[in-house]
C-alpha cells in the first residue's frame, strides 16, 4: 500500500482514518476465520460420522496416543498464545523490546510444538500406524485406518497453519526491530497476527481431546 | 494493453495513468483488476464453449460420429468445470463487482486492494492448471467428481484438477472478504445500508456464500486427491468410509455456488430495471432481503441433488420442503421487478433486453428447479435433460445473460466509449432466440427419458436434438457478434460522457472512464439509490 505523504505511513491510501482501517482489518481478519473454521469443519464433521459408525475402533486406536506428550503439547501452545497476546500489549504499548522478545518466544514455543508433533510421527512410524504409507499394525482391524488417516489429515493441516504462522512471527520481529514500526497506534498487524495465532490454537485445543483422549472416561 | 481511448481527451483515467505490461500485472487499482479478471474470463468462456459446440455437434446423430465415449465424457466434464469454476462463479463479482463496488459506495478502492491482485493471479494461476490437465488427456469425472470412481477408477488427471479447484476456491474467497469488509467498512458519509443499490446487497449476500461454502469444496477436493494418492481415505467405501460422504460435502458447497453464480445476476437486473423504467425499484426493502435469505437458505438444501442417492427419506424430505422455501426469495425478485415495470417508462436499450431476457428465462428455469424438488418427480428425471435443461435456464439464460446486460450497461463506463446500439441489439435476440431453441427441447426430451452425459441415444430423440444443435449454432452467433462491436467501440465508439443512460448512482457521476482515484474529494450522500424523480430530463 503506497502512503500518501501528508498522513501516517501507516494508513493506507484508501482509507480516511486509522479507526476505520483498523476496523476494516479486524473484519477481513475474522471473515478469513470464519473461511477456516468452515475447512475444519468438514473434518470435524468427518470425525463425527465415523466415531458415531465404529465407536470401539476410534477408542481402540486412540490408544496409540500418548496422551502425556499431547497434554504437554498442549500446555506449549497455550504458553505461546500466552507471549503472543503480551506481544500484542507491548506493541500497543510501544515497547520495541518486549514486543521483540515475546514475538521470539511465540515463535520457539511453536516450533517446539512441532518438534514433538514429529516425534510423535515418528513413533507412529514404528508402530505401522502410518495409513497409505506404513500399515503394518496386527492390533488393529484395516477399518481403524479411517481413525488414522483422520488424525494424520487433521494434525496436519493444523501444522501446516503454524508452519506458516511462526513464519509470520518471525517475518513481523524481523521488520520490527529497529525504529517504530508496528508499535503504538500502528500495532495493527500485530494484532491480526494474534487473532491468527490464537485461532490456532483453538483448533488444537478441539484436536487434543478428540484424538488423545477418546478412550479414557 | 493501452486501450486507444487516451484520443479521447487528456484527461488523467485509470486506462492512461501509466502504461506497459508492468503497469498492468503490478497493479492494486480495483478497476485495471476488474479488466483483468475481464480478459481472462472471457477467454475461459470461449474454451468452455468450444467444449458445448462441440458436444452439441456430436449429438447431431444417435450415433458416435465426431468424437468417441472417452473424449465426449472429458468434453462434458471440461465444459462443467471451465463454465463453473473459471467464468460462471468468478463472472459478474471479479469483473462488474470489483470495478464497481468502490465506486458506488464512495471509496476510492477495495479494502485489500493486494489481496484483490492476488486472488486475479490465483484465478490465474488454477485456469492455467485446467487448461495444461485439458491439454495433457483431461479428466473425464464429470464436474461433480463423484467418488468412488474419482477416487479410485477413473483414469485421467483427476488430481491436478483437484489442486487447481483448490486454488481457484481461494481467488473466490479472497474476493468474498474484500467484498464483505468493503461493503461493511468502506461506505461513504450518508451510503446507510437502505440507500446502497441493490446490486451491493446481492454482492453481499454472495459473497457471505462464497466465504463459508468454498473453503468445504476446497478441503474436499484435497481429501479426494489424498484418498486417490494414498489408496486410503474416508470415501473409500473398500475400508468403511463413505461415498454419499462426498456428495454431502460437494453439494454443502454447489448448491450455495448456484446462489453465487445467480445472486450477482439478480443484483445487475435490479440496476438495470430501474435505470431503464426511470424508477426506483419497487419494494426496495423485501429485494434487498431477499438477497440474503436466499444466500442463508440456500445452504440449507444441498440434499435435493441426491434424493436418488441413498439419504434417509426424512432427510429427503426436510430437503424438499426447504427447497421450496427458497423458491420464495426469488419469486419476490421476480415479482418486484415486473411491479417496476408497470408505469415506468420503459426504454427498450441492450441492457434492458438482456435484463427483460433475464426475468423470463430465469422464472421458467426457477419453477422447472420445483419440480425437481418434489421427490415423486424427482425420481423420474433424475439425471435426465430435464435437469440440463433447468439449470442452463438459470445459468445461461439466468447468469449469462445478466452478465452480458451488466458489460452492455456499464461498458461506457469501463471505456469511456459507446457500442453500437443497432448490433447489440440485435446480439442480444440472437442469444435469446438460439438459448430457448437449445435448451426448450432439452426439457422435452429429458422428460421423455434421455439421460444426461451419454452420446449414443434412443433414435426417436433426434428431431429435438436436432432442433437444441440448431439453437446452439444461433446461439454461438449470438455470442461471436459483441466480440465484433464491443472491441472496435474503443477504437471508434463515439465518446459516452459521464451518464451516457441518465441513470443515478454514485457511478454515474464520476467521469468515463473513472479518474485512478475513483473521487478527487469523498463524496456525501444524501438520496438513495434510483433516485428518478417524475420528470428527468438529464439525458447525455
Amino acid at each position: 500500500m503506497e502512503a500518501d505523504p501528508h498522513h501516517n505511513p501507516a494508513l493506507g491510501h484508501h482509507f480516511e482514518t486509522l479507526e476505520q482501517q483498523h476496523d476494516t482489518n479486524i473484519l477481513g481478519m475474522w471473515l478469513f476465520l470464519s473461511t477456516e473454521i468452515m475447512l475444519f469443519g468438514v473434518l470435524f464433521t468427518a470425525y463425527i460420522l465415523f466415531r458415531v459408525l465404529y465407536p470401539e475402533i476410534f477408542i481402540a486406536s486412540s490408544h496409540f496416543q500418548n496422551a502425556t506428550i499431547g497434554a504437554i503439547n498442549t500446555a506449549v501452545l497455550i504458553g505461546s498464545s500466552l507471549s503472543m497476546a503480551l506481544a500484542v500489549r507491548s506493541a500497543q504499548l510501544a515497547n520495541r523490546r518486549a514486543l521483540l522478545i515475546f514475538l521470539a518466544i511465540t515463535a520457539i514455543l511453536g516450533s517446539v510444538f512441532l518438534g514433538v508433533k514429529g516425534y510423535e510421527y515418528y513413533e507412529h512410524w514404528h508402530e505401522g500406524v502410518v495409513p497409505g504409507f506404513q500399515w503394518t499394525n496386527t492390533e488393529l482391524e484395516p477399518r481403524a485406518q479411517l481413525f488414522f488417516f483422520l488424525y494424520f489429515v487433521m494434525t496436519g493441516i493444523h501444522a501446516v497453519h503454524l508452519i506458516i504462522g511462526i513464519g509470520l512471527v518471525l517475518s513481523l520481529a524481523f521488520r520490527s526491530r529497529k525504529g517504530s514500526r508496528y508499535l503504538g497506534e500502528s500495532f495493527l498487524p500485530i494484532e491480526l497476527m494474534g487473532l491468527y495465532w490464537h485461532f490456532v490454537d483453538v483448533v488444537w485445543v478441539y484436536l487434543f481431546p478428540l484424538l488423545y483422549l477418546i478412550g479414557r472416561h | 494493453m493501452a486501450v486507444p481511448s487516451i484520443a479521447l481527451n487528456t484527461r488523467r483515467h485509470y486506462l492512461n495513468v501509466n502504461y506497459g505490461v508492468k503497469s498492468w500485472l503490478l497493479t492494486t487499482d480495483h478497476k485495471r483488476i476488474a479488466v483483468l479478471y475481464l480478459i481472462s474470463i472471457t477467454m475461459m468462456f470461449v474454451i468452455g464453449g468450444i467444449a458445448a459446440a462441440l458436444m452439441r455437434y456430436e449429438l447431431l446423430t444417435p450415433a458416435p460420429d465426431l468424437v468417441e465415449s472417452d473424449d465426449y465424457n472429458k468434453l462434458f466434464t471440461v465444459h462443467g468445470i471451465v463454465m463453473i469454476f473459471f467464468f460462471l462463479v468468478p463472472s459478474i463479482p471479479a469483473v462488474l463487482g470489483n470495478f464497481l463496488i468502490p465506486i458506488m459506495i464512495g471509496a476510492r478502492d477495495l479494502a485489500f486492494p493486494r489481496l484483490n491482485l492476488l486472488s486475479w493471479y490465483l484465478y490465474a494461476i488454477a485456469a492455467a492448471m485446467t487448461m495444461w490437465v485439458m491439454l495433457s488427456g483431461g479428466i473425464d469425472t464429470g464436474w461433480t467428481f463423484y467418488t468412488p470412481y474419482s477416487s479410485a477408477a477413473s483414469p485421467t488427471l483427476v488430481i491436478p484438477t483437484a489442486v487447481g479447484i483448490f486454488i481457484a476456491g481461494f481467488s473466490s474467497i479472497l474476493t468474498g472478504i474484500n467484498f464483505i469488509a468493503t461493503i461493511h467498512r468502506m461506505r461513504a458519509p450518508g451510503m446507510t445500508w437502505m440507500r446502497m443499490p441493490l446490486f451491493l446487497w446481492s454482492l453481499y449476500a454472495t459473497s457471505i456464500i462464497m466465504v463459508l461454502a468454498t473453503p468445504v469444496l476446497g478441503i474436499t477436493v484435497l481429501l479426494l486427491a489424498a484418498e486417490r494418492i494414498f489408496r486410503v481415505g474416508i470415501f473409500d467405501p473398500a475400508l468403511g468410509g463413505d461415498p454419499i460422504l462426498f456428495q454431502h460435502f460437494f453439494w454443502f458447497y454447489s448448491h450455495p455456488a448456484v446462489y453465487i453464480m445467480i445472486l450477482p445476476g439478480m443484483g445487475v437486473v435490479s440496476e438495470i430495471v430501474a435505470a431503464f423504467t426511470r424508477k426506483r425499484i419497487f419494494g426496495y426493502r423485501f429485494v434487498a432481503f431477499s438477497s440474503i435469505a436466499i444466500a442463508v437458505f440456500g445452504f440449507l438444501v444441498w440434499g435435493h441433488h441426491m434424493f436418488v442417492s441413498g439419504q434417509s427419506a426424512h432427510a429427503a424430505l426436510m430437503f424438499s420442503i426447504l427447497s421450496y422455501i427458497v423458491a420464495i426469495p426469488s419469486a419476490i425478485k421476480v415479482f418486484n421487478w415486473t411491479a417496476t415495470l408497470y408505469k415506468g417508462s420503459i426504454s427498450l436499450a441492450t441492457p434492458m433486453l438482456y435484463a427483460l431476457g433475464f426475468i423470463g428465462l430465469f422464472t421458467i428455469g426457477g419453477l422447472t428447479g420445483l419440480f425437481l424438488a418434489a421427490l415423486a418427480v424427482d425420481v423420474h428425471v433424475h439425471d435426465t435433460y430435464f435437469v440440463v435443461a433447468h439449470f442452463h435456464y438459470i445459468m445461461v439464460g439466468g447468469t449469462s445473460l445478466a452478465y452480458l446486460g451488466g458489460i452492455h450497461y456499464w461498458w461506457p463506463k469501463m471505456t469511456g466509449r459507446m457500442y453500437n446500439e443497432t448490433w447489440a441489439r440485435f446480439a442480444a435476440i440472437t442469444i435469446f432466440v438460439g438459448f430457448n431453441l437449445t435448451f426448450f427441447p432439452q426439457f422435452i426430451v429429458g422428460y421423455l427419458g434421455m439421460p444426461r452425459r451419454y452420446h449414443y441415444y434412443a433414435p426417436e430423440f433426434q428431431v429435438l436434438n436436432v432442433l437444441s444443435t440448431a439453437g446452439a449454432t444461433v446461439m454461438l452467433v449470438g455470442y461471436a457478434l459483441p466480440f465484433l462491436y464491443l472491441i472496435p467501440s474503443l477504437w471508434n465508439g463515439k465518446s459516452a460522457g459521464p451518464n451516457p443512460w441518465g441513470a443515478a448512482g454514485l457511478e454515474w457521476e464520476v467521469a468515463s472512464p473513472p479518474p485512478p482515484e475513483n473521487f478527487a474529494e469523498t463524496p456525501i450522500v444524501t438520496v438513495g439509490a434510483y433516485n428518478y424523480g417524475p420528470v428527468e430530463e438529464k439525458i447525455g
